[in-house]
């Protein structure tokens, strides 16, 4: 009996392919969205986990000073009977370079394979190891491949590693675990070194934390927009079927078994569903990772590789969140089913309105919704505030449409003329509720793309002219040794308008990893810099030593204000005299007087240097650089630094502008399942106007024009949502996630694009549906008004 | 003459396919009102739609006016339809978005031939002047009918089709519906070509014609 029952609930699909492609089409695009985003968070937390068990980091702690650690600090505390062993850490252009000592290195480090010959280069030769993939961006140096190295990192000895990044001293000391009993207290050792965790070490990880959840927020979003496909495609194929429903039960099939066989019959289509999302989850993870690798090196200097493993887990995960999904879709109208009287007759028609009358209910919860969001706003705290604020207002915003949607038709219906116009109007509004779920989806998709754009526009903008102001100089050298450095900064002495050597050191500010940056007096600062609060004449008091300049991160992460002191060293301590923007720096950074630092911080590294020169002599002064030995890939232009800069800039949001386009491709493709199934269901209205003397063509055409007029209405309303999403994003989230809060600016010439295109997607998808009406035999129109319907 | 059909033939697709009409001619003058009854399946409603231009015949001529209709391509077709041809359905089909009101004027506004006079009459006779603000779910059926009627008359059309008007009413409703068509049709000065399958509706016309397996009887 259970399998005859099936089967005729089966042969609805048969006559319906559209409404089962729609149906299947919207689940798997939610899971692959959803699953894309999970695969490439999970690779990317692979490659940290990777990435910190190269020196066994994973359990292990740290000992970290207010700057470089002596190497005499070292030595003393191995002397002491301390398991400790020293790391120097820095860039060389993407990659990471570690520096290591290989005799003390903790056992449970994944060090590298230095046998025979190899351990003498590596100690005595300047051999660097990196994977084949990283050991191309180190040409100039001596690298050979090692199979066991992070990609994105490379591995040298210490002294190979002060070479190449011009340093001196230790960055911090890698604890061996457990260390040996009866040990001397660490302060007796060294006074100025303290114990920190891995975490507290500021690790990628937690650095990240807030990149993968803005993209598991848009996988979501994403996610929520395919389900609404679902949620119409089978509530209106279980009201199709009630005839079946009713003829089933009234032969003999309880209620309870024809409950169970349509949840079967979900379950074998999120099953399917499932098995292409995840596929096609694996095709957008593919196609996404290079760009988000792009995005994690760019702005938080983490290296992720560009390609993708198969990971059962979230494959497991995907199959979990379709089921998960179409249960949630399925539950209403399965709920319905086990409630339905054996007689109900079948009423698609008034399935399609019956969420009229529940509009004024739901916009009530939409209006809540928005209160919450609001309060969220100025009372919450923390990222996760920032994304439930944004959740409640775009689905608050969502379940308000529909009646804002109807309210709109009623007043444009007021200034129509003519009878076909009122007629357009007043039949578009009658379709409001069919097409609600659509247009939900779409209002979703349009706020989500203008937020976000006018987000990373504002902050392209912003970006643009701040680098202007901090790149002022129109050279950046680096020397290789102490000595060139001493050549370098006589011959720019000579030949440059002005010589601004960078010393800067690393160190922790309340709490946190930062650098203090100590800056030459000169006017190249004065007239650039970009700070956004600052005391009444804040240079001459940070030029003469009384006053510090900070770093917007460091600022919001302190809540300092001008004028309270902050510790820079144990015994510095100098008043905020100011606040500057410093985007795309995840740490905290301080601005004080260059001689004020070398006097209290001996081993500074004396190699970089700024100078300000008439932009026709740079070439002159390049070449002249390089005469005395400096690399040409030390010496850089203005113009390559902002270029390199934006280019870091613009594929940051490579991911999120990819993610926009998809989940704007899943909203018109809702909104093309609304039409199609719908179309069946309008011709009871349109027949009686053919029939009066419109002809087919001029009837398909309005169904473009009905098409264009919601993706235009839904727009209007997108529009103001999206600003109040780009408003949250930019002074609510950035400012959670980054530490910096950007001016919100407006582009209207983006919005009329993006406008442009919800009506391109909108008449695509209503293309077909009014080709097919266009076409559509008369015999089907006058079957309207046949007896035997 | 009003309409002419000619040897009208129409044949529906199928293994073998159906012949619905076979060389059906009739004519019908102005202000003549014609039954055209029949038993179901007969090919009633086909005949209308072909007189109507809502479907194209087989084989023969449909003149309207004195001008041949059934070779007009579709856009002239939807033409005629809105300038010559009011249609009364049996299930109404009234178009939920509009008003009563609305509804009433629509074709007489598609076919620009409104006369405010000639609408306030059919609104004043049909009893309709009360529910012109409703929507068509807000009404009963023969109220509904009642619009139908009204909209088929208020272009002032040549010719007004009816496909049993009266099939979806009950007896008194049907009777007074009947009553109010022929009195404003032979008003308005229209040829009416009603299908029914009702004898006594049948009788109450100038003429009646039956259609028996696609030929006239």
């Amino acid at each position: 009996m259970h399998r005859t029952a099936f089967l005729a609930l089966l042969s609805h699909w048969r006559r319906q392919p559209l409404q089962l492609v729609a149906l299947l089409f919207g689940l798997a695009a939610a899971t692959a969205l959803w699953t894309g985003v999970q695969a490439i968070n999970q690779e990317a937390r692979a490659s940290y986990d990777e990435a910190a068990s190269a020196l066994g980091q994973g359990t292990e702690q740290r000992l970290v000073g207010e700057g470089p650690i002596p190497r005499e600090t070292f030595i003393a505390l191995r002397r002491a009977g301390w398991l400790v062993s020293p790391v120097v850490e820095g860039r060389v252009g993407r990659v990471t370079l570690l520096g290591i000592d290989p005799f003390t290195l903790p056992p449970t480090a994944a060090s590298p394979n230095l046998q025979g010959d190899r351990l003498g280069a590596f100690l005595g030769e300047g051999l660097v190891l990196a994977n084949a993939d990283t050991a191309p961006a180190l040409s100039g140096l001596n690298v050979e491949t090692a199979a066991n190295i992070p990609d994105g990192q490379a591995t040298a000895d210490v002294t190979t590693a002060w070479d190449i990044l011009g340093k001196i001293g230790f960055d911090y000391l890698v604890l061996t675990s457990p260390q040996p009993m009866g040990l001397p207290p660490l302060a007796q050792i060294a006074p100025g070194l303290s114990q920190v965790t891995e975490e507290a070490a500021g690790d990628i990880a937690n650095l990240t934390r807030s990149f993968h959840l803005n993209l598991t927020a848009f996988g979501l979003l994403s996610f929520a927009v395919g389900l609404f496909i679902v949620h119409a495609a089978i509530g209106l194929a279980f009201e199709q079927r009630r005839s079946i429903f009713r003829t089933l039960r009234a032969l003999g099939l309880p209620s309870r078994s024809l409950t169970l066989l349509l949840a079967a019959e979900t379950a074998v289509f999120a099953l399917l569903a499932g098995a292409l999302g995840v596929a096609l989850g694996y095709g957008v993870a593919s196609a996404l990772l290079p760009g988000v690798a792009g995005t994690l090196r760019g702005l938080y200097g983490a290296s992720v590789p560009g390609s993708l493993t198969l990971d059962p887990s979230w494959v497991l995960s995907g199959f979990a969140i379709t089921f998960a999904g179409a249960a949630v879709a399925a539950t209403s109208s399965l709920w319905r089913v086990a409630r339905l009287p054996i007689l109900a007759p079948a009423r698609p028609r008034a399935w399609a309105m019956a969420s009229a009358r529940g509009r004024y209910a739901q916009a009530s919860v939409g209006a809540l919704l928005l209160i919450v969001s609001g309060v969220i706003a100025f009372q919450g705290e923390g990222l996760i505030a920032g994304f439930a604020m944004l959740g409640a207002l775009l689905f608050g915003a969502a379940l308000m449409l529909p009646l804002m949607l109807d309210l709109s038709l009623a007043v444009v219906a007021r200034f129509v003329q003519g009878v076909l116009g009122q007629w357009v109007v007043a039949d578009t509004r009658q379709q409001v509720p069919g097409m609600s779920l659509a247009l939900m989806a779409l209002l979703l998709a349009l706020a989500a793309n203008i937020g976000v754009g006018t987000m990373v526009s504002s902050f392209r903008a912003t970006f643009t002219g701040w680098i202007d102001q901090r790149l002022a100089s129109e050279l950046y050298l680096t020397a290789q040794t102490p000595a060139q450095a001493a050549a370098l900064e006589a011959l720019l002495d000579a030949e440059a308008d002005a010589t601004l050597p960078l010393r800067t050191t690393s160190t922790r500010l309340a709490g946190g990893p930062a650098d203090i940056l100590g800056v030459v007096a000169h006017q190249t600062y004065q007239e650039g810099w970009p700070l956004i609060v600052s005391v009444d004449d804040p240079w001459t008091q940070m030029n003469a030593g009384e006053g510090v300049f900070i770093n917007e991160q460091l600022w919001r992460r302190t809540g300092l204000e001008l004028g309270d002191p902050l510790e820079l060293l144990p015994g510095w301590s100098l008043p905020v005299s100011g606040v500057y923007t410093d985007y795309g720096n995840p740490e905290g950074q301080a601005m004080v007087a260059q001689p004020e630092l070398l006097a209290r911080v001996a081993d500074i590294s004396p190699l970089r240097y700024a100078a300000r020169i008439a932009p026709e002599r740079t070439g002159e002064l390049r070449a002249a650089a390089e005469a005395i030995g400096v690399p040409s890939g030390n010496i850089l232009d203005q113009a390559s630094v902002k270029r390199i800069s934006l280019d870091v800039f613009e594929r940051t949001f490579l991911v999120t502008g990819a993610l926009n386009i998809l989940t704007l491709g899943v909203a018109a493709f809702a909104i093309l399942a609304s039409l199609t199934t719908l179309a069946s269901m309008r011709l009871p209205q349109l027949a009686p106007v053919w029939a009066m003397g419109l002809t087919r063509s001029r009837l398909a055409r309005l169904e473009l024009l009905r098409a264009a007029l919601f993706a235009a209405l839904t727009f209007v309303f997108a529009l103001p949502l999206g600003l109040a999403v780009a408003w949250m994003l930019l002074s609510v989230v950035n400012v959670q996630a980054f530490g910096w809060k950007l001016p919100m600016l407006a582009f209207p010439v983006e919005w009329f694009r993006l406008l442009l295109l919800a009506l391109l997607a909108a008449l695509l998808a209503a293309a077909l549906p009014a080709w097919r009406l266009g076409r559509v035999a008369p015999s089907r129109l006058l079957k309207v008004f046949a007896d035997e319907r | 003459m009003l309409l002419n059909v000619r040897d009208v033939s129409k044949s529906f697709p199928g293994e073998p396919p159906v012949e619905v009409l076979r060389g059906v001619s009739l004519e019908l003058g102005s202000g003549e009102s014609l039954a055209l009854t029949g038993e179901s399946g007969s090919g009633k409603s086909t005949l209308l739609h072909i007189v109507g231009g809502l479907e194209g015949a087989d084989a023969g001529a449909v003149e309207l006016d004195g001008a041949e209709i059934s070779t007009l391509k579709d856009a002239e077709l939807a033409e005629v339809r809105r300038q010559h041809i009011g249609v009364v359905f049996q299930q109404f089909n009234l178009i939920p978005s509009l008003t009563v009101q609305d509804n009433l004027t629509f074709h007489a506004r598609l076919s620009r031939r409104v006369d405010a006079a000639w609408t306030a009459q059919l609104t004043q006779t049909l009893g309709l002047g009360e529910m012109l603000r409703r929507y068509p779910e807000q009404l009963s059926g023969g109220q509904q009918q009642r619009v139908a009627i009204a909209r088929a008359l208020a272009g002032k059309p040549k010719l007004v089709l009816a496909d049993e008007p009266t099939g979806n009413l009950d007896e008194d409703t049907g009777d007074r519906v009947m009553e109010l068509m022929l009195e404003l049709t032979s008003k308005a000065g229209a040829g009416l070509l009603m299908v029914t399958h009702s004898p006594a509706r049948a009788a109450a016309l100038d003429r009646q014609i039956t259609l028996s397996h696609g030929r006239l009887s």
